[in-house]
């Protein structure tokens, strides 16, 4: 696939000129599922402390490179990926890195939310526990509090964290499964349409709670919602057939977009 | 708008209104048909529920009908003088000289006791007919327990003989002509003089559930067929459940799919539909000649219904791991849980219940083996209660079998006793199963 191989040039800033602030360093990625190519030499950014945002339309590949940097497609027996997705300098895909501390660094919020079905405290204290991080039962109460605090849960489940998490509501859920992720403190928190499952309100509450965690977290979200992209995000980033076709400073991209597909993904000519 | 349109307007107006009424008339011609289908349908459903239910009541009421005069047994109390001379004619009261005492002579004594007119030495024998051979294991059990008994009388219980406990029972009819059935005449009439002494009397039958196997019905019991059964079931569960289910977490979970995992998976599904004795075969070439195992031993029964389970477990327990929803894992792996942390702290969880209801039919399936353990010599007479997995043993199966072969009329009612016995311990099962899923599924 020799025209499908070569780099596609991304409109607007896919590479940031400031590289201490760089969080995440994808270059010249292809995914293959078996013979299918999914991701088509993406070179991108992603800046520490904010939020970027993938969006494109239904199989444009957004999903499938954000989990290509916590390698979940590893998971997929005829995924493959080439070229480099660098966390803090340091290639992901090297046979150095372990993949189980990668995604300790690397956290993940899922499309439908996801609590083990066991109680709510047990759902946050599971990542703690498996990576050692806490010796005291005191230790991990304060961090499950504290977790459960920051994802704007505590208040609503303080009375019933012997219940199972699987008893919340949908947003209640999808919160749980966020502190679950900040329980381990990850550096990057990876979230693939995490509000697709849940109503207005919910929505509106997990937003509130992104901008939120920007200050300690870099954040990548993928969603089908612009306005959601708009509102949340500080830098975007749309794909189209596998391809960045365009990657700016969110304002620019929804005021001012260079590539056509862009202008007409947002004005909703298609997508 | 002119008449013209307003004419065209309500003509179309009719036109879809008849198209209408046509859908619903079609529609309705339909229903009918559908609906009798769906009734038809449901009473097939009927039908079929009630046709097995009828043949359920047909097979516990034969069984239960023939088998439960079997649970009591009818037995004679007579008072039998612990003579020295016939127990212990030395008087050293030791144990070696005590146990070669002429327990039976002193029965005997006692019975000839009662009849003083019976002297002719055929009617001597014919008499001593109506009692259990066991009388005199009896006596000695009580005189070995207690040497003080000797040169005391005491009162034993011992059964009667088979023949005279159907009597009672009403299996052997009086009405039959003597020629035609195994009793005589006289030995009916020297039962009635039993009875009527107040003599005979019946009782629960525990022999049947402390006793192993006898050719004396009076005297056969289950109890070494169920320790054996036990035995084996304990030797396939150790082994067949942690092998299956670590090999369906292997196949399942980590290995990679391709030409060898396929072939390894044919041959799983190909393994279950074997029939079980060629797995006897296989126990018999393999565990008895080749590694020399001892014949009819629980141990060897185990490792051979080990093999015929291992399938079944292993194909439960994929299924049970293939259910659990992905997004677990994901969730799982996600926060950096490496895959056997995943595995055993959130999927193995959720697959137990279906795990253990796999293995739980396997067991049951286990239980009421008989063909392969034929072929390892587990259908050997022993008469021994096994100790341990090792001793020569038989299983229940094997036993209802043996009963079922045997001629005499009392073990036609103890085969149907052993049925009900062993469809108590699979009822047992598959409650034990049912109540282990429901403790794993509240996990959700």
């Amino acid at each position: 696939m020799p025209e499908a191989m070569e780099t596609q040039m991304t409109a607007g800033t896919p590479l940031l000129s400031d590289t201490s602030a760089v969080k995440v360093a994808a270059r010249d990625v292809n995914v293959f599922y078996g013979e299918k190519h999914a991701i088509k030499g993406v070179n991108l950014d992603i800046k520490q402390n904010e939020v970027t945002a993938f969006i494109g339309p239904s199989g444009c590949g957004k999903s499938t490179f954000l989990r290509s940097i916590n390698r979940m497609n590893d998971t997929i027996d005829i995924c493959r990926v080439t070229g480099s997705i660098a966390l803090d300098g340091g290639n992901v895909y090297d046979r150095s890195i372990d993949v189980v501390q990668l995604r300790a660094r690397v956290g993940m919020v899922f499309q439908k939310p996801n609590p083990f079905p066991k109680s709510i405290y047990e759902n946050v204290a599971y990542g703690p526990r498996i990576h050692g991080l806490c010796r005291h039962k005191d230790e991990l109460d304060e961090v499950v509090m504290g977790s459960l605090e920051r994802a704007g849960l505590l208040n609503e489940v303080k009375d019933r964290l012997d219940q199972p998490g699987t008893g919340l509501s949908g947003g209640q859920q999808q919160r749980l499964c966020i502190a679950r992720a900040i329980a381990v403190n990850p550096e990057v928190i990876l979230m693939d349409e995490p509000c697709s499952a849940l109503d207005p309100i919910a929505t509106a509450k997990i937003e509130e709670l992104i901008d939120e965690l920007r200050e300690n977290f870099t954040i990548v979200i993928v969603t089908h919602s612009m306005q959601q992209a708009a509102r949340v995000s500080q830098r975007t980033a749309f794909f189209h057939l596998g391809t960045l076709i365009e990657c700016s400073d969110t304002e620019q991209v929804f005021t001012n977009p260079i590539h056509k597909l862009t202008q007409g993904y947002i004005t909703g000519r298609f997508g | 708008m002119s008449t013209a349109e307003k004419q065209m307007d309500t003509n179309t107006a009719s036109a879809s209104d008849i198209r209408k009424r046509k859908i619903a008339d079609v529609v309705n011609a339909g229903l009918k048909r559908r609906y009798a289908a769906e009734r038809r349908f449901r009473f097939y459903g009927i039908a079929a529920i009630a046709l097995s239910l009828i043949m359920l009541v047909v097979l516990f009421v034969t069984i239960l009908g023939n088998g439960l005069t079997a649970f009591v047994q009818t037995r004679v109390t007579m008072d039998v003088v612990v003579s020295a001379e016939r127990i212990d004619p030395q008087g050293t009261r030791k144990r070696e000289d005590l146990i070669t005492g002429d327990y039976q002579g002193a029965v005997r004594d006692a019975v000839l006791a009662l009849f003083p007119d019976v002297t002719s030495r055929k009617d001597r024998k014919d008499l001593m007919e109506l009692f259990s051979t066991g009388a005199g294991y009896e006596l000695q059990k009580q005189v070995m327990a207690n040497p003080d008994l000797i040169g005391k009388t005491i009162r034993i219980e011992v059964p009667v003989a088979s023949e005279f406990d159907m009597l009672a029972k009403g299996y052997i009819s009086r009405t039959v002509p003597e020629a035609e059935r195994k009793i005589s005449d006289k030995q009916i009439a020297w039962y009635d003089a039993l009875k009527s002494k107040g003599m005979i009397s019946t009782g629960f039958n525990t022999t049947l559930f402390s006793a192993g196997d006898s050719r004396q019905p009076e005297l056969a019991g289950l109890w070494g067929a169920v320790v054996g059964s036990f035995y084996t079931l304990v030797v396939t569960l150790a082994l067949s459940f942690p092998i299956g289910v670590a090999a369906a977490i292997y196949l399942e979970e980590f290995a990679p799919k391709n030409k060898w995992t396929d072939i390894i998976e044919v041959n799983i599904n190909n393994l279950a539909a074997v029939p079980s004795i060629v797995f006897g075969l296989l126990g018999l070439a393999v565990f008895l000649q080749f590694f020399g195992l001892p014949r009819s031993a629980p141990v060897v029964g185990g490792l051979v219904l080990m093999l015929m389970n291992l399938p079944i477990i292993i194909i439960a327990s994929r299924a049970a791991l293939k259910s659990v929803p992905p997004s677990i894992r994901e969730a799982a792996l996600g926060l950096g849980a490496s895959k056997l942390q995943m595995i055993f702290h959130h999927v193995l969880p959720l697959a137990m219940p279906g795990m253990l209801t796999g293995t739980i039919i396997g067991m049951a399936h286990a239980l009421g083996e008989t063909a392969p353990l034929l072929m390892i010599g587990m259908v050997a007479f022993v008469v021994d209660i096994p100790h341990t997995p090792l001793d020569p043993s038989t299983v229940l199966p094997v036993q209802i079998y043996l009963w079922a072969d045997s001629p005499e009329r009392a073990f036609v009612e103890r085969t149907s006793a052993a049925i009900i016995v062993l469809l108590g311990f699979l009822i047992l099962m598959n409650a034990a199963a049912v109540l282990l899923r429901k403790k794993f599924e509240r996990r959700w």
